[in-house]
């Protein structure tokens, strides 16, 4: 049977790719955010997972104009990078995992989760940032991806609440199909930070800590946190951090935190990056 | 079971300096939003640098929102119903980074709003709420 082994959460920050994709790495600036992302990179030799079920959001490159789907799977055999309007980045062609991609779907929406599926979708940086921090620069990526799409954006957004139980239905889903495989699920976006109007810049270090002290150990409490708390509290973009739930709830109960990192700033964002292993 | 209301949407009006991206709001944005995916694909921003004005007069958007595009002025273009990250094609177009996009939305100057973020980011006190001032 399939199983989840181990969840993942990063911020997706484009800057982060660029630096990547730019060689700037071990500047100045970027160092820091890099050294937050060694232990990760080790690690995940050990521990590279069969099937990366990615959650994550599109930032107006392949939906949120003509379509604005609430949660979205991924349902194409291969994704192409996004050219966001400087080109694509210059990473793996992302292959799914088709048979578990079906199960889930299907799954899912006999679970009450009425999910978009999407045949054909280019992925933005929200999905290869992340992809990129863990296994680096590389001829192409070691395991299938599902992407799995959240609405953020356009308000209102799932409730945190929800994002939780999709979770749930996710963990579910998974534990369920038949073939051996170990599936990550990573949840990416956030922390705190606001792309607009005068109150751009905004950063909660104090928020983004009680997150992360929460989400590993006392995650339900964050499923009663609203959207217009995230929007107080870590800025209109900082909504994506509920994101971060539905990976926290497909890890069931209990986790052993390997991993955590916080530093401020990446361009106009708090970074904030965890790694989770499952103990049930 | 009842269903309880969390907070009214009113309450989405309520916080200093921020325009929240409703349905409303993305359909008014909808034919900008258009324009800026069309950014998307390397022969439109040719198109579009070479002449700014008669690239845009091929979308159906309104006047406000084609001189929005052509000063830059990403809070006008948020007031008509854009989204940032739709906007940002814009100025990815233009070779500015999303810092120098937004820093543009504050009043600061690139360096100031860099330096900004640098020492941690603005904080969130006072800016939660207008109603309350905290």
């Amino acid at each position: 049977m399939a199983r989840i082994s181990a969840g993942i959460a990063t911020s997706h920050v484009p800057a982060i790719g660029a630096a990547i994709d730019l060689g700037k790495t071990q500047d100045e600036y970027w160092a820091p955010i890099f050294q937050g992302y060694e232990f990760v990179k080790e690690w995940i030799k050990d521990n590279t997972p069969d099937v990366v079920i990615l959650v994550y959001n599109d930032h107006a490159s392949a939906l949120m104009l003509d379509i604005v789907p609430t949660f979205a799977i991924g349902f194409a055999e291969e994704f192409q990078s996004a050219d966001e309007g400087w080109g694509r980045r210059p990473v793996p062609v992302v292959q799914n995992h088709i048979d578990l991609a079906a199960h889930v779907a299907e799954q899912l929406v006999i679970d009450e989760f009425d999910i978009t599926i999407i045949n054909e979708m280019d992925v933005d940086h929200g999905l290869t940032v992340p992809l990129s921090l863990m296994f680096g620069q590389t001829e192409e990526w070691p395991c299938k991806v599902i992407p799995l799409a959240v609405n953020v954006t356009q308000f209102p957004t799932p409730s945190g609440e929800r994002c939780w139980k999709l979770g749930e239905a996710i963990r579910n889903a998974v534990k369920t199909f038949p073939e051996d495989l170990d599936v990550q699920v990573w949840g990416t976006g956030g922390m705190s930070h606001q792309l607009q109007g005068t109150r751009a810049g905004l950063i909660n270090k104090e928020f983004d800590n009680q997150f992360l002290d929460l989400l590993a150990h006392e995650p339900e409490e964050l499923a009663t946190w609203t959207r217009l708390k995230y929007l107080r509290e870590a800025g209109t973009e900082g909504i994506e951090l509920i994101m971060w739930l539905i990976m926290r709830a497909a890890l069931g109960y209990g986790v052993e935190e390997l991993h955590r990192f916080y530093h401020v700033p990446a361009s106009n964002t708090a970074v904030g990056h965890v790694v989770y292993k499952a103990k049930s | 079971m009842p269903r309880q209301r969390l907070y009214p949407l009113a309450d989405l009006e309520d916080i200093p300096g921020t325009k929240v991206f409703t349905a409303r709001r993305s359909r008014q944005g909808y034919y900008l939003h258009k324009f800026c995916m069309s950014l998307m694909q390397s022969e439109n921003r040719e198109e579009f640098k070479k002449n700014e004005r008669a690239y845009l007069d091929k979308f159906p958007m309104t006047e406000d929102q084609k001189q929005g595009v052509l000063a830059r002025d990403f809070n006008r273009l948020i007031e008509l119903g854009g989204n940032m990250y739709f906007l940002v094609k814009i100025a990815s177009t233009d070779g500015w980074s999303a810092q120098k996009a937004v820093g543009s939305m504050t009043g600061m100057t690139p360096e100031e709003y860099a330096t900004m973020m640098r020492e941690g980011g603005r904080s969130p006190e006072g800016l939660r709420s207008i109603r309350e001032g905290n």
